[in-house]
């Protein structure tokens, strides 16, 4: 009997989170990290002005070197008994996977950013209107959308090869290139960083929406393939 | 649907893992509820063999049928029916016995009744069930991942040193179980290199050595 | 053991190999005259315009060399046949098209130091263009990530359909970024050269020349993938005997 997608996908999602609740990587190590980058950069930069404008792509920059952790930390569960290779041979559905898999990274990075963005309220001292938080939030949605997508995507492709520590970032860095670029003009926006106007920053969320389209749409077709020898 | 007796069948079957001709012309056929021994030295072809029966490695050369279904042309649509337990379990360790019997009970669409029975039948009582596997002797790990395979309802076991690591306890309990599988329909092929113990079990023995069949008895 | 078995191939030439050799050769040869000496320097950019007929025709290249991937990817993932001549073309076109990129990189930084001041400008052509060479890195990383022929190539042909679908995000948000700051004029003075004839026929023959080069490199290179593959497939065979002598002894 082969089981619908939505299930497998459920299944999958729940079973990556409720292992995250229990080993507490994120909550203990990469929440931890992506902290300390932000106040890295607060010493770096060492101005509040500078600081201010530019929040946004620091906090998108924190959460996409945290992406390579998450990414990678979500597949070794995956390959260090062999259950990925159990997965395949009892025919699951690729596309189940990648959903469930997909859904997990995005819940895990939502609450990473959701962090993070208090953090650059807090050390940077941005301010955030009504209007703002609605882009904000929208941006946030769609830019990590598409994150989790291609992170599961490549995450795939170079599970269980060898130096796949260094390969994921090779391969992910131009990739989500754009969703560094928009997310931070969105969250600029929000902020309204630099003058910049809450208007301004509407087009790049639909930049973000497509990209999270297009690899969400990729990816279901393509992994299967990706993860079998 | 109608039911072949021959289950497996190999006709000088070549399978290529790493540039290397793991398997290099086997000819290897199991009717349905048979258990029967693989064994041969280190590298002779026994993991490779197992995995090709899966469908996980392609066969490039002679034929191969499992189930009726070439799987040199479709090694997909056998997946459901063939359960494959390898060196590892497949488990997730920080979930307990009974989540990870749940998850593998979801994705392929198994009903709580059916969930329940495998438990059993691996003597999972309420209070192991609760542990996590990173807390299991090895014996209860592979009881668990039995588990697991029971719950797909799979048609053909595949065993790749289904004793390794175990004791005496554990090496018996895992006779029991196939022993019970097989009465209960499923075909078994048992990797091992407990010789003495698994033919005691197996109805026939099949010698594999350099990627060939020597000899079955 | 035998040496009987490896194919009889003797080198990677053909006979249409060395006319795209000898067709490039000449092309490249006027270019080199004709860039350096025959042509004049331009109003603006002096002698600084020769960069040109490298640039361009290495930039042309190269996108035709990423575009041959793209296609030849999709032939292989298409094709009933999932032939492993497409891949060999995907992968070979894909090294080329990247030593391309590196020269267009490399040629238009100098040429932006002497017209510009600058090596880099963030103009969103020059970003995409630096976007897809680390892609087509990655895009040979995979490449060599090991596994059988047929997992490298279904892996390497869906990693090259996904840049195909991710080139032209990065170059929009690029677009739409750059076009929020003013510093993209710079760009003018490219516009702004009064191609002569000889110029225009210089630039002209390099494309061809640098897009022949391209034919020939690619050609060979396929070649000697699939003497590489036919080695693999050799090897395999004594393997095969070696292994039937161990099991028969």
């Amino acid at each position: 009997m082969t089981m619908s997608v939505s299930r497998i996908a459920q299944a999958v999602a729940v079973k990556d989170l409720r292992i995250e609740l229990r080993s507490r990587i994120v909550t203990n190590q990469v929440l931890p990290f992506s902290g300390l980058v932000m106040v890295m950069f607060a010493f770096a930069l060492d101005s509040d002005d500078v600081l201010q404008g530019v929040a946004g792509g620091l906090v998108w920059l924190a959460t996409i070197f945290s992406l390579f952790i998450l990414v990678q930390r979500s597949f070794a569960i995956e390959v260090s008994d062999g259950a990925l290779d159990s997965l395949r041979v009892a025919g699951v559905n690729p596309q189940g996977i990648f959903l469930g898999k997909s859904i997990s990274l995005f819940v895990q990075l939502i609450a990473l950013e959701v962090v993070l963005l208090l953090t650059a309220v807090v050390l940077y001292r941005v301010s955030l209107g009504g209007a703002g938080l609605v882009l904000l939030v929208t941006c946030v949605v769609s830019a990590t959308a598409g994150l989790a997508f291609v992170g599961t995507l490549y995450g795939g492709l170079t599970a269980g090869a060898r130096g796949r520590e260094t390969l994921l970032p090779l391969l992910l860095l131009p990739v989500v290139a754009p969703v560094l670029i928009s997310a931070t003009r969105a969250t600029e926006a929000a902020f309204t960083s630099n003058g910049v106007t809450v208007s301004e920053g509407w087009p790049w969320v639909a930049v973000l929406a497509v990209f999270a389209a297009v690899f969400g749409l990729g990816g279901l077709l393509s992994f299967g393939s990706l993860i079998e020898e | 649907m109608m039911q072949p007796t021959r289950v497996i069948d190999f006709v000088d079957a070549v399978a290529v893992y790493n540039d290397y001709p793991a398997l290099a012309g086997v000819t290897f056929s199991v009717d349905r509820q048979e258990i029967v021994l693989l064994q041969g030295p280190n590298g002779a072809g026994k993991t490779t063999l197992l995995r090709a029966c899966a469908g996980l490695i392609p066969v490039v050369r002679g034929s191969a049928h499992v189930l009726g279904v070439d799987i040199a042309i479709d090694r997909e649509s056998i997946r459901e029916r063939v359960g494959l337990l390898g060196h590892q379990n497949g488990l997730f360790a920080e979930l307990t016995i009974a989540e990870n019997v749940d998850f593998w009970s979801t994705v392929v669409g198994a009903t709580r009744a059916e969930r329940d029975a495998a438990m059993q039948r691996m003597s999972i009582d309420g209070k192991l069930a609760n542990r996590r596997v990173s807390e299991l002797s090895a014996g209860q790990k592979r009881r668990c991942a039995l588990a697991c395979l029971v719950v797909r309802r799979a048609e053909i076991w595949l065993l790749d040193e289904p004793h390794a690591g175990l004791d005496a306890k554990g090496r018996d309990e895992i006779d029991l179980i196939l022993k019970e599988a097989a009465s209960a329909g499923a075909t078994i092929v048992v990797a091992s290199h407990e010789v003495e113990r698994a033919q005691q079990l197996a109805s026939r023995t099949v010698s594999l050595v350099a990627g060939h069949v020597r000899g079955v008895s | 053991m035998t040496t009987t078995e490896l194919p009889a191939i003797k080198g990677v030439g053909t006979q249409a190999t060395r006319l795209y050799g000898v067709l490039a050769l000449v092309a490249l040869g006027w270019v080199f005259v004709g860039g350096l000496f025959f042509t004049p320097e331009d109003v603006v950019q002096g002698d600084a315009v020769r960069i040109m007929y490298v640039h361009v025709p290495t930039a042309w290249t190269a996108y035709l060399a990423f575009i041959v991937t793209g296609v030849a990817s999709a032939c292989w993932l298409l094709g009933k046949k999932h032939s492993m001549g497409f891949d060999r073309v995907a992968g070979a076109s894909a090294e080329v098209g990247v030593a391309f990129m590196a020269l267009t990189l490399i040629s238009g930084s100098l040429w932006g130091r002497i017209t510009w001041g600058t090596f880099w400008v963030w103009d969103p052509r020059l970003t995409t263009t630096a976007f897809l060479f680390v892609t087509y890195l990655g895009y040979l990383a995979v490449r060599g990530l090991g596994g059988s022929p047929q997992q490298r190539a279904r892996r390497s042909s869906v990693v090259a359909l996904l840049a195909v679908l991710e080139i032209p995000l990065v170059h929009f948000s690029v677009v739409l970024w750059r076009s929020l700051h003013q510093e993209a004029s710079v760009l003018s003075p490219d516009g702004d050269i009064k191609m002569d004839g000889i110029m225009l026929f210089t630039l002209l023959f390099g494309v061809f020349g640098f897009s022949v080069l391209f034919a020939w490199l690619v050609s060979h290179r396929q070649r000697i993938m699939a003497m590489h593959d036919a080695q693999r497939a050799s090897a395999l065979e004594v393997a095969m005997v070696d292994r039937l002598q161990e099991a028969s002894s």
